[in-house]
């Protein structure tokens, strides 16, 4: 019945349509759940990269330059090169080093530090007139986070979530590859070792409006939330 | 009462200590408006931030009505911090807030639940500043002079006995500078609030302050009323300031081919004197000729003063200078070049 259809002439390798649906699927999960964790992640982390930088309101040379390291270290592996050697880790944290589930670890440790780097860019835009004027009024260190550093930084930190998930795309894309499942997955499987073209074709379109729906989102927000 | 005792401050650049402000003592009494000019880089801004602790004091104490500032842990501080309002020159307000959530973010901080309390309040302080119908705006969407009205707003929120001004009006027009010295100047009169101000300009201090310290290369130089340091400065640097605010000393420095006779003598009038004709009766009666060189009256803060720069020809100058001082007239006499005071302070 499928054999009929205007797109099996188009796309004949594709048969299996469900499957190619289940990649999507698949793709939106492991962005939407390995998105989620980075920023309940690099959010902390890069509040805290920020409140102890040089010169900020709680500067700890020391604990930043440590947290710095690790986060340049993680982000100077290539994702696919961090999620083999995190296999192990991954294995002990969720049971499986495969599948959605398997890819998630690896996707946040990846992400995490890069979007924790965006976050800290983000709140030194922050004007310092506002903070002295917020420590003026006796405002606690964790009342200026909380009630000056987010307000004021949220349109860079949602550009910064923007570009991270983007990111992210490209990550399980990769991770498909190794096991993950998902759009990179078919595209591997189907469109490179096994020579369909069309199936390539497909997923990356696919691929292509997923980011571009992301960053229309994205900026959407940003000019919400800018308001100036 | 704010007092500074044996205060000085230096910055740590490069790992070496530069000092900004020299080891100094001063007194600001409560509901004064206490004016303190100095160029840029005199240190105006270190001292004003010590006052709430923003810069912590090398050395010294700061008291406010007998406490220790310096000796409070972080949270005495921050409470502390609260009965002390500031304003800035570039307002330093939350951009993502509105007119109102900017107004109720110190009694938030503060820890004020109570929503319809918040509001009321917010309300009650719109209203002092004028800006009512903005309660709704961004900061984005006021001029430079409403900004500052709500950072005005803002720093009484926690109805505070001291308010910090920090080149509050740097950044306005000369229209909106005076309504907004009008509006610190109100809130001093009827909140009784201590107000400290920094500037750069002489005609704010003049138009506002009771008294005035003034900073030179990170030293005060001069302190005092107002209408002394304004009438009589003494430092070379307060000279300056004052004459930019008086722009007439023409005379010290007379233009060339002109020949001026007699002594050239500064009067000035304060107060009620400025409203008698003390001159022109002995004038009269000591027969001495006048020239009319530069002249000014006007207000210091509320008090009327005026300055006139005469010169004087005749036998009977002495006599007449004895009787303008008898009549409430403080008198310098001016050697073309230098000015110098030929009296004691009445
Ligand atoms: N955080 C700092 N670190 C190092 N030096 C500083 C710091 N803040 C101020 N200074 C120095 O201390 C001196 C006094 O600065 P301050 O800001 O008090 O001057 P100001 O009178 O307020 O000047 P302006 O009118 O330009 O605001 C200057 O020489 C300045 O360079
Ligand atoms: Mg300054």
């Amino acid at each position: 019945m499928i054999a009929a259809s205007p797109l099996h002439s188009l796309f004949p390798n594709i048969d299996d349509w469900g499957e190619l649906g289940q990649a999507c699927i698949d793709t939106l999960l492991m962005l939407a759940g390995s998105l989620s964790l980075t920023v309940l992640i690099g959010l902390p982390l890069g509040v805290l990269l920020y409140l102890t930088g040089k010169g900020q309101l709680r500067a700890m040379p020391a604990l930043y330059g440590l947290t710095a390291l690790l986060v340049n270290i993680l982000r100077s592996i290539p994702f696919i090169i961090l999620m083999i050697v995190l296999m192990p880790l991954t294995y002990v944290l969720v049971g499986t080093k495969l599948g959605i589930r398997g890819a998630i670890p690896p996707l946040v440790i990846g992400a995490a530090p890069f979007f924790a780097r965006l976050v800290e860019t983000a709140l030194r835009e922050v004007q310092a007139g506002v903070i002295e004027a917020s420590q003026s009024m006796g405002a606690s260190t964790w009342q200026i986070v909380w009630h000056v550093l987010l307000p004021e930084a949220r349109a860079g930190i949602v550009a910064g979530i923007t570009v991270t998930a983007i990111a992210l795309v490209g990550y399980t894309a990769m991770g498909g590859a190794i096991g993950a499942g998902g759009l990179g997955d078919l595209a591997y499987r189907y469109g490179y070792l096994s020579y369909k073209s069309d199936y390539m074709v497909v997923t990356v379109v696919l691929l292509v409006l997923l980011v571009q729906a992301l960053q229309m989102i994205g900026d959407r927000l940003v000019v919400r939330l800018a308001r100036r | 009462m704010i007092r500074f005792i044996d205060v000085h401050k230096s910055y740590r650049v490069d790992g070496r200590d530069v000092p900004a402000l020299q080891p100094f003592s001063l007194e600001i009494a409560d509901g004064d408006v206490f004016g303190i000019i100095g160029h840029s880089g005199a240190g105006k801004s270190t001292l004003l931030r010590m006052i709430n602790l923003l810069e912590r004091p090398s050395g010294g104490r700061v008291e406010i009505d007998g406490t220790d500032m310096t000796a409070l842990d972080e949270s005495a501080l921050r409470a502390q911090r609260r009965r002390i309002g500031m304003i800035f020159q570039h307002f330093n307000l939350l951009a993502t807030q509105t007119v109102a959530e900017n107004v109720a973010f110190p009694m938030r901080l503060a820890g004020v639940r109570d929503a319809s309390a918040i509001r009321t309040r917010v309300d009650q302080l719109l209203a002092r500043v004028g800006l009512s119908e903005h309660a709704g705006k961004y900061p984005s969407q006021l001029s430079g002079g409403q900004k500052q009205r709500v950072g005005i707003a803002r720093a009484l929120a926690n109805q505070p006995s001291i308010l910090l001004c920090d080149e509050a009006t740097s950044a306005l027009d000369p229209q909106t500078t005076a309504s907004v010295l009008e509006l610190l100047a109100e809130i001093n009169r009827e909140l009784k609030l201590t107000v400290v101000l920094i500037t750069h300009e002489m005609d704010v201090v003049r138009r506002i302050c009771d008294r005035v310290a003034v900073l030179d290369a990170g030293r005060i130089v001069e302190q005092g009323a107002v209408a002394d340091v304004f009438l009589h400065p003494q430092h070379p640097t307060t000279r300056r300031f004052v004459g930019e605010a008086l722009p007439e000393e023409t005379v010290s420095a007379p233009l060339p081919g002109v020949r001026l006779g007699g002594r050239i003598l500064r009067l000035s009038f304060r107060g009620e004197s400025t409203w008698t004709p003390v001159l022109s009766r002995v004038m009269r009666e000591t027969g001495v000729d006048f020239n009319l060189l530069a002249g000014r009256i006007d207000r210091i803060k509320d008090l009327p003063y005026g300055q006139l720069t005469l010169a004087m020809e005749g036998a009977g100058v002495d006599t007449a200078l004895a009787a303008l001082r008898a009549g409430g007239i403080e008198i310098e006499e001016i050697t073309p070049g230098r000015s110098a005071s030929i009296e004691d302070r009445a």
